[in-house]
């Protein structure tokens, strides 16, 4: 896993180089005091990770975010806990520390980020041998077809008569039934966890008790069908 | 203002490094300098917002160094001063000189 620090304070970015040590397999392979010369620095070089600090001169961190097209896997480093929910709405920031880091909430971090990097590299897998398989679907609104990537819906809820399918950008409402879509869905990445919902599981974010939650819906698990859920999961 | 500054955070993150321990007490003595005489600069100059954005930085270290007290005044003082109060400036100047204290009783 090779990382990259960005924060403009010194003392800031020790603490995290410290912390990274602990991390087997974590590669320090440069560090930045500011957003800008992160930027040019990630445009040739590959990164797996950035511990990113919010709260900087000229390019904050929320910035470079929105700056960065495809970005690596990111922790947000921060003083401060307002930030979280928003924080959260990008797919690739995988934590949220706030400052001071401790050793115990790193380690959690580490926990994070080794499900996380095996998740992908589990959905690498899978996406190469299902190459040859259909990796869209088109759905019905208004007399138009429109396009939607598997990979790009979070999950669909069964309203009535009709579904709504939510994608990360939009939520597109369709005359049609959870059965009937769920025959269009490939399994290696979709999962009925209720009677009115399918979710994308490659999308979870945590789950809790009896739910799950995916970017920011939480979303219930019935019990029949939480063991078939717990059997999907990469579990340590 | 009773707490003290102590180095038990640097501790539990060195894990008995002493080397790493020497290298952060050099830069916390290099940048907290730095940090303090700008926030004094912005703060005399009614530069309000400068100056909260100082204390954000510098709240930081009150945590590193185990000023938990302190960080909650700083955390309420930044907030204070992005709407032009400074009615906690008396006493978020006084953590700073026990910082400053400290860090030369250490160098």
């Amino acid at each position: 896993m090779r990382c990259i620090i960005v924060d403009d304070e010194a003392s800031a970015r020790a603490i995290v180089e410290e912390l990274c040590k602990t991390i087997p397999d974590m590669e320090l392979v440069a560090e930045f005091p500011n957003a800008l010369e992160a930027l040019k620095f990630i445009k040739h070089t590959q990164v797996d990770l950035i511990f990113l600090d919010i709260h900087m001169p000229k390019l904050s961190g929320i910035d470079f975010i929105e700056t960065v097209s495809n970005p690596p896997k990111i922790v947000l480093t921060t003083s401060d806990k307002d930030f979280a929910i928003e924080a959260y709405q990008y797919e690739f920031i995988v934590d949220y520390l706030v400052k001071p880091i401790s050793s115990e909430r790193f380690q959690k971090c580490a926990s994070k980020l080794e499900n996380t990097f095996g998740e992908i590299s589990q959905e690498q897998t899978e996406i190469n041998t299902v190459q040859n398989e259909d990796e869209d679907l088109y759905i019905n609104i208004d007399r138009r077809l429109i396009k939607l990537k598997f990979k790009d819906i979070l999950l669909i809820e069964a309203k009535g008569d009709y579904i709504e399918i939510q994608t990360q950008i939009k939520r597109y409402r369709v005359h049609s039934t959870l059965k009937k879509i769920k025959e269009k869905l490939p399994e290696c990445r979709f999962l009925q966890i209720h009677r009115s919902f399918i979710i994308n599981f490659t999308q979870i974010i945590d789950i809790q008790d009896n739910s799950v939650l995916i970017e920011r819906s939480v979303i219930p698990i019935s019990r029949s069908n939480r063991p078939e859920l717990m059997q999907r999961l990469n579990l340590l | 203002m009773t707490e003290k500054p102590n180095l038990d955070y640097i501790k539990e993150i060195s894990g008995g490094n002493e080397e790493f321990e020497k290298k952060f007490l050099t830069i916390i003595q290099t940048e907290f300098p730095k940090e303090k005489n700008e926030y004094v600069e912005n703060l005399e100059q009614d530069n309000f917002e400068e100056s909260a954005k100082i204390v954000h930085k510098i709240k930081h270290k009150l945590g590193i160094l185990g000023l938990n007290s302190g960080y909650k005044l700083a955390v309420k003082y930044e907030e204070d001063l992005k709407y032009g109060d400074t009615k906690l400036k008396d006493e978020f100047y006084e953590i700073l000189k026990s910082i400053e204290e400290f860090i030369l009783k250490i160098a």
